[in-house]
């Protein structure tokens, strides 16, 4: 699974992404995120406020409930701020 | 005007030419009666020296051309342009070009509107502002953007989102 990061969630994590295999347990994106959090401080700082990081699956945005996988492409990022 | 348009979406460094892609909206046809742009601009607030964009390379194309294809599903378009910059941009700069045309005013303008709303709530771009002295801090999502977006109705954008996790079998 690749998983990409944004903004302020990537320079807290330290990293724009990174491969990473979590266990069958992690079946959605809040399960990923509590899975990541564990991984570094940085990662346990940047999914700290989990309301205030918004994520996609496979360039889709994403509810915490939505399901991810092996080879899925998952990332997670602030609110978006553009126009 | 039968048939859906196909909108012309791109996400660049460079500035974009606002009468360049006029003229392609407009260029040798006769059905067109009302053309309408949006140029969003970097504003120097609080003594900014730059804002830089940064986005997500391939989601930032998909979810523009997303909001766009909506707009040209709602309202009669003859041609819709979307041109959105990233990188280091200063006060005065061109951010953001959207624009609409229609063979009435009304298509045009309002269609306008409803793309520069969604894109600020529904495309991944965020920015960064660099003040003078080194000081840089990120751009909060504001609710007042989300509330613009909202009037136009909970949306195709939300029921794409919600469609797309019914899809993957997940919770909205």
């Amino acid at each position: 699974m690749r998983v990409l990061y944004f903004a302020w969630v990537r320079q807290k994590v330290g990293v724009a992404e990174e491969e990473v295999a979590p266990p069958p347990e992690v079946r959605d994106v809040a399960g990923l995120i509590a899975w990541l959090s564990a991984r570094s401080p940085g990662h346990a700082a940047a999914f700290a406020q989990a309301r205030q990081v918004r994520a996609a699956v496979n360039q889709e945005f994403a509810a915490p409930g939505a399901p991810v996988g092996p080879g899925d492409e998952v990332a997670f990022f602030p609110p978006v701020t553009g126009g | 005007m039968s048939g859906a348009v196909v909108p012309t979406v791109r996400v660049q460094e460079v500035p974009f030419d606002l009468a360049a892609e006029s003229a392609a909206l407009t260029q040798g046809r006769v059905d067109v009666g009302g053309l309408a742009s949006f140029v969003g601009l970097c504003r120097a607030d609080d003594g900014l020296a730059a804002l830089v964009l940064e986005h997500y390379p391939g989601m930032t194309e998909r979810a523009i051309t997303a909001i766009a294809e909506q707009a040209c599903a709602r309202w009669p378009l003859t041609g819709c342009t979307v041109i959105h910059r990233h990188g280091r941009l200063e006060p005065g700069a061109p951010i953001v070009l959207v624009l609409t045309a229609s063979s009435h005013r009304a298509a045009a303008l309002e269609s306008c509107a409803f793309l520069i709303d969604w894109l600020k709530t529904r495309a991944p771009f965020w920015k960064r502002e660099e003040f003078a002295g080194g000081a840089e801090r990120w751009v909060e999502a504001k609710a007042e953007d989300d509330a613009a977006a909202a009037r136009w109705g909970e949306a195709e954008a939300a029921r794409r989102g919600d469609a797309e996790a019914a899809r993957r079998g997940g919770a909205t």
